[in-house]
């Protein structure tokens, strides 16, 4: 592969063996998937926080790593296994908690930003058109990829931070135009609104294609159903990139034939995913990440009234500080919904706190967390969950 | 027999060949403190691989799978070496960060009977 001075430099070890180390995978990486250069990126965003997921090894790892590697382009943290400042009230074991801090020590020296999120678009680090970026967290490359215009491949935790330390990532796969041409096209004739109807409608489509790019006709959403969207197609399908007229920036010719979605088909996957709950030990919202115009509208549906159940909204720091200072964040907790940053429920000890049975109203969550958790998980949408456990 | 593959890693190595036509899965298949592969479902359940080159087709699993070949050679508990038919992105990352020599592109059916090898620039050599 073609190295530029700079990145030969890195390579031959004149910024320390972290940065050498890292270059080295990058070359390797490169030269696997037939990289004929790298290109610079704007930003990293890094996986594999979770101590759960981790372990002793990541951990060990990233504490070697952060002695002398420090990162080059702005960097953000995927979410860890707890909320930082909550995490005693939920229930986590102390040990499991001095080593998910360590865990972000060791990434907050070498310069990563704790904000831990799975949307760091909605917390600070939004990419433009166009750019090069090495993001890790799946349902934030197909937002990047496909909303933002942005360009990256789905990157693992280490090599993620190696683009970060870099400010370089191989030049192949989705950054490369030939790669981001549609491979299917889909006529969805059909409405499609909220998190849940979204959430369908790419369980629907995975059924169809896997690792392929759809382009889609006939979708309106808004970011925030767009964010579902996405990650759901991620989360069953291994999709990084989709195309929807009049929504992703990026023009490319339409495929040539078309496979029509209508509510008939739709109506049948509802049914075949339906079940009926009573109660469960917790509603989990906020997959991927709240917004601020969600949680209004979870605040809206309610009303005067509380959950029986505790409800968990996961949302990035700074949105849990927005929440706070406009008062939103005590209405909803006084309805028993607690709102936690830093977290996921899919890569948090569920285990270990008892938690059997869960509701949400997004399909990545509805995917992951009985493989990740053992958890019995209900797919359902907000109005009706709002319904059924709320008096 | 000579066979010729890809570098990963570079560095040159001779020893005991531990042979599978299995996938290995790192992450909570093999247990980097003591070396032993603990996958339930894996032929070679209960082998250690430490100081062995590792002939297998290739990973499996979870990305975190790259942080435990790390920890096998941090605890001193490494593969000398790893001869694989096809890498993977878990297993390469692994390699490079811990620094274990690996060749791939390499038809590993033909090392299923040799007991020792000798690997040096991609060549692997059956010594017996």
């Amino acid at each position: 592969m073609y190295l530029t001075r700079e990145e030969e430099r890195m390579l031959d070890g004149e910024y320390g063996e972290g940065v050498r180390k890292f270059m080295e995978l990058l070359v390797k990486l490169g030269d696997i998937y037939g990289a004929e250069r790298m290109i610079p990126v704007g930003s990293a965003q890094i996986a594999g926080i979770s101590y759960k997921n981790i372990g002793d090894p990541g951990l060990e790892f990233l504490e070697e790593v952060s002695t002398d590697a420090r990162v080059r382009v702005p960097s953000f943290m995927n979410p860890a296994g707890m909320d930082l400042d909550r995490w005693k009230e939920l229930g986590i074991p102390e040990d499991f908690a001095e080593k998910q801090k360590r865990v972000v020590e060791a990434l907050k020296r070498m310069g990563v930003v704790p904000t831990l999120t799975c949307t760091p678009y909605l917390a600070g680090l939004l990419p433009r058109f166009g750019e090069h970026i090495a993001w890790a967290e799946s349902s934030a490359v197909i937002y990047a990829n496909s909303i933002l215009g942005a360009r990256t491949n789905r990157e693992g935790g280490p090599s993620a931070l190696a683009a970060a330390v870099t400010g370089r990532t191989p030049y192949y796969g989705l950054h490369l135009d030939e790669n981001r041409q549609p491979t299917i096209g889909f006529d969805i004739k059909a409405p499609i609104s909220g998190e849940y109807g979204f959430s369908v409608l790419a369980y629907t489509i995975t059924k169809k294609v896997k690792k392929g790019i759809p382009y889609f006709r006939g979708i309106r959403g808004s970011a925030d159903e767009l964010k579902v969207f996405g990650a759901t197609l991620a989360a069953f399908g291994g999709i990084a990139l989709f195309h929807a007229e009049g929504i992703t920036p990026e023009r490319v010719e339409p495929p040539r034939e078309f496979i029509e979605i209508d509510k008939e088909e739709l109506k049948e996957v509802k049914e075949e995913i339906r079940e009926e709950y009573r109660d469960v030990d917790v509603v989990v919202l906020g997959c991927p990440h709240a917004s601020i115009p969600q949680l209004k509208r979870l605040k809206e549906l309610l009303g005067d009234r509380v959950f029986r159940v505790p409800v968990w909204v996961f949302v990035a720091y700074p949105i849990k500080e927005a929440l706070e200072r406009s008062g939103l964040k005590d209405e909803l907790e006084e309805r028993n919904v607690k709102i936690l940053s830093d977290m996921c429920a899919v890569v948090a000890p569920l285990d270990v706190l008892g938690i059997k049975t869960a509701v949400t109203n997004s399909g990545k969550m509805f995917r992951y967390l009985p493989a990740t958790n053992g958890v019995k998980t209900y797919l359902d949408s907000l109005e009706h969950i709002v319904e059924v456990l709320a008096e | 027999m000579r066979l010729k593959g890809r570098v990963i890693v570079e560095g040159s190595v001779e020893g005991e060949v531990l042979f599978t036509d299995y996938p290995i899965t790192f992450y909570g298949g093999v247990d980097m403190k003591t070396g032993r592969i603990i996958q339930t479902d894996h032929p070679l359940r209960g082998e250690i691989i430490s100081g062995k080159i590792l002939v297998f087709p290739y990973g499996v699993g979870s990305t975190v799978g790259s942080y435990v070949i790390y920890g096998l050679k941090k605890y001193g508990k490494a593969p000398k070496a790893m001869i694989l038919r096809e890498i993977d992105t878990v297993v390469a990352t692994g390699a490079v960060l811990a620094g274990i020599p690996t060749v791939d592109k390499i038809d590993i059916e033909k090392l299923r009977n040799a007991k020792r090898v000798k690997i040096k620039d991609g060549v692997v050599e059956v010594l017996e």
